[in-house]
């Protein structure tokens, strides 16, 4: 004797259906807004993206030796790729890949503060 | 006679008060600031604040601030060359704004908005003309140094079509100055001999050239190359032989490290027949010899080297580092070719100017906002003062240097 439940297969369906919706819903929210790192964590990112990736790309963003950063240069680029970008570099080009000096989350959420306007520097704490 | 004077004078206990005040206002008048004193400028020198589109303008002597002058623009990578009477600073800002700036009344003097995306400029041997190099659109443009006017423009299109960002520009004598393409790979000489019809001249390079040097005697052009093992070397007293490459190979075809901040090249790297070059991609200074161009050395450093500067008489090459290493300074010994200290001035080490004897070194702290002076005998500070983001420093002693 098997005691396995049958679940009835409309039921089955529509949990199916119920459980897809929810992780779709929930990626999109995830891509949306990627999880904010911690405020002193943030200061230091937001320093980072201005003065260093700055060198390149320039304090205002607005492009060097790199291309331009900036809300408008980036729309039509696609989230995801440019998370790759910061994570991995582009070789045959001077982007380096910065995983290890930023996380992959930390990347995704320096790519969404860009696509939105970057805030500006406030400055490394004092503290060493 | 009786001659009866019409006019009354006051008594003399009164003018007793009068005329020390004559004097006193008079004095204060022509003391409105100090820099409106009688002075050289030859001590001079400005640091940049970066993020507040301002400059300090220093005097090295008392290592003091004597004003600070605003409304520079973007001035992350900001590059300043002086006029030869080391009066008048010529800054270039990132946004393309070119501002010349009268040191000795701390102001600005002249203005032009000049390209989209600038890295740099330089000046003309004879101090005639001004040159900016520009990432966008990509090429050099002229002005007259004294007016700022708009002489000349020479896009950098290749063959091709294509547009370039132009990289590593230095003066020539003659009026001519030399540059690098980022995208096409070649090396360019322009003469502006007519200003306003310059004439160029144009070399294969090498893959993806970051920035140049010319060296101090102004004999050789050196392109440090991000897309290949070697850095391209024009003999300028040989235009017809072309560029070649030199130290190719140095990575031995190891994978590159990551580079966070593309090294700087100037005259600063030559001394005592030897140039000290940023290996790209490896955490070396490479040393090669200027009468052969053969590697003879290479010097294992902390990381990515952005900066290597020889002390002006030789002995020394103190090496900064890209991001996140910025915080380190190393001063390698070039009779033993060891690194012999290892310092950290402060965060974020972004520029390292010497005195022109080199008993000094001024040091940008950036991340906190500060200028650090090092006396270069006993690696010590010695003094200091606040300045807020500061990146480049520029000492008005550049003026009298080729490539500078």
């Amino acid at each position: 004797m098997e005691c396995v439940m049958k679940v009835p297969p409309l039921l089955a369906h529509v949990a199916v259906f119920v459980g897809a919706a929810l992780v779709a819903a929930f990626a999109s929210a995830s891509e949306a807004k990627p999880a904010a790192p911690d405020d002193q964590r943030a200061r230091e990112l937001i320093h980072i993206v201005r003065q260093d990736c700055g060198s390149c790309h320039g304090l205002t963003l607005a492009g060097g030796l790199g291309p331009a950063l900036t809300p408008d240069a980036l729309a039509d680029k696609p989230f995801e790729g440019l998370v790759a970008t910061v994570v991995s570099g582009r070789p045959g080009t001077p982007m380096p890949p910065f995983l290890g000096i930023v996380s992959e989350s930390e990347a995704a959420w320096i790519v969404d503060q860009l696509m939105r306007g970057f805030p500006p520097d406030g400055g490394l704490p004092l503290s060493r | 006679m009786s001659s009866q004077s019409t006019v009354r004078l006051a008594p003399p206990v009164l003018w007793a008060v009068i005329l020390p005040a004559i004097v006193w206002l008079l004095s204060a008048c022509s003391s409105v600031s100090p820099l409106t004193e009688l002075r050289g400028s030859g001590d001079l020198g400005v640091v940049i604040e970066r993020a507040d589109g301002r400059v300090k303008i220093i005097e090295t002597t008392g290592r003091s601030v004597l004003a600070t002058v605003d409304g520079l623009g973007d001035l992350s990578h900001a590059s300043v060359v002086f006029s030869r009477d080391a009066r008048y600073a010529f800054v270039f800002g990132r946004d393309g704004g070119l501002t010349k700036v009268d040191l000795l009344q701390a102001r600005i003097v002249g203005r032009v908005l000049q390209a989209g995306n600038s890295i740099g400029g330089s000046i003309s041997h004879d101090g005639r003309i001004v040159v900016a190099q520009n990432y966008a659109p990509g090429g050099v443009k002229a002005f007259d140094a004294t007016t700022l006017e708009l002489l000349a423009e020479v896009p950098a299109i290749t063959a091709d079509g294509r547009r370039s960002k132009v990289v590593g520009l230095a003066d020539l004598s003659g009026r001519r100055f030399i540059y690098s393409l980022f995208e096409a790979g070649e090396i360019w000489i322009t003469d502006f001999s007519d200003p306003r019809n310059p004439q160029t001249q144009r070399f294969a390079g090498g893959k993806q050239p970051y920035d140049a040097l010319v060296t101090p005697d102004g004999r050789h052009y050196i392109a440090g190359l991000f897309g290949e093992d070697g850095l391209a070397m024009l003999d300028l007293w040989n235009l017809d032989r072309g560029s070649r490459k030199i130290l190719a190979g140095y990575g031995k075809g190891e994978a590159p490290l990551p580079v966070y901040k593309m090294p700087h090249l100037r005259g600063w790297s030559v001394a005592g027949g030897r140039a000290y070059l940023p290996a790209i991609g490896r955490h070396e200074v490479l040393v090669v010899d200027t009468n052969t161009w053969q590697e003879v050395g290479r010097i294992a450093v902390k990381s990515q080297p952005v900066f290597a500067m020889a002390r002006p008489d030789g002995r020394e090459i103190w090496v900064n580092f890209a991001f996140p290493e910025n915080g380190w300074v190393q001063v390698i010994d070039t009779v033993s070719g060891q690194v012999t200290h290892t310092l950290q001035p402060g965060r974020g080490i972004l520029h390292m100017e010497f005195l022109s004897k080199g008993h000094e070194v001024w040091m940008s702290a950036r991340d906190d906002n500060k200028v650090v002076i090092f006396d270069t005998a006993t690696k010590q500070p010695v003094s200091g003062f606040d300045s807020a983001s500061p990146s480049g420093i520029f000492f008005t002693t550049r003026a009298a240097r080729t490539g500078f």
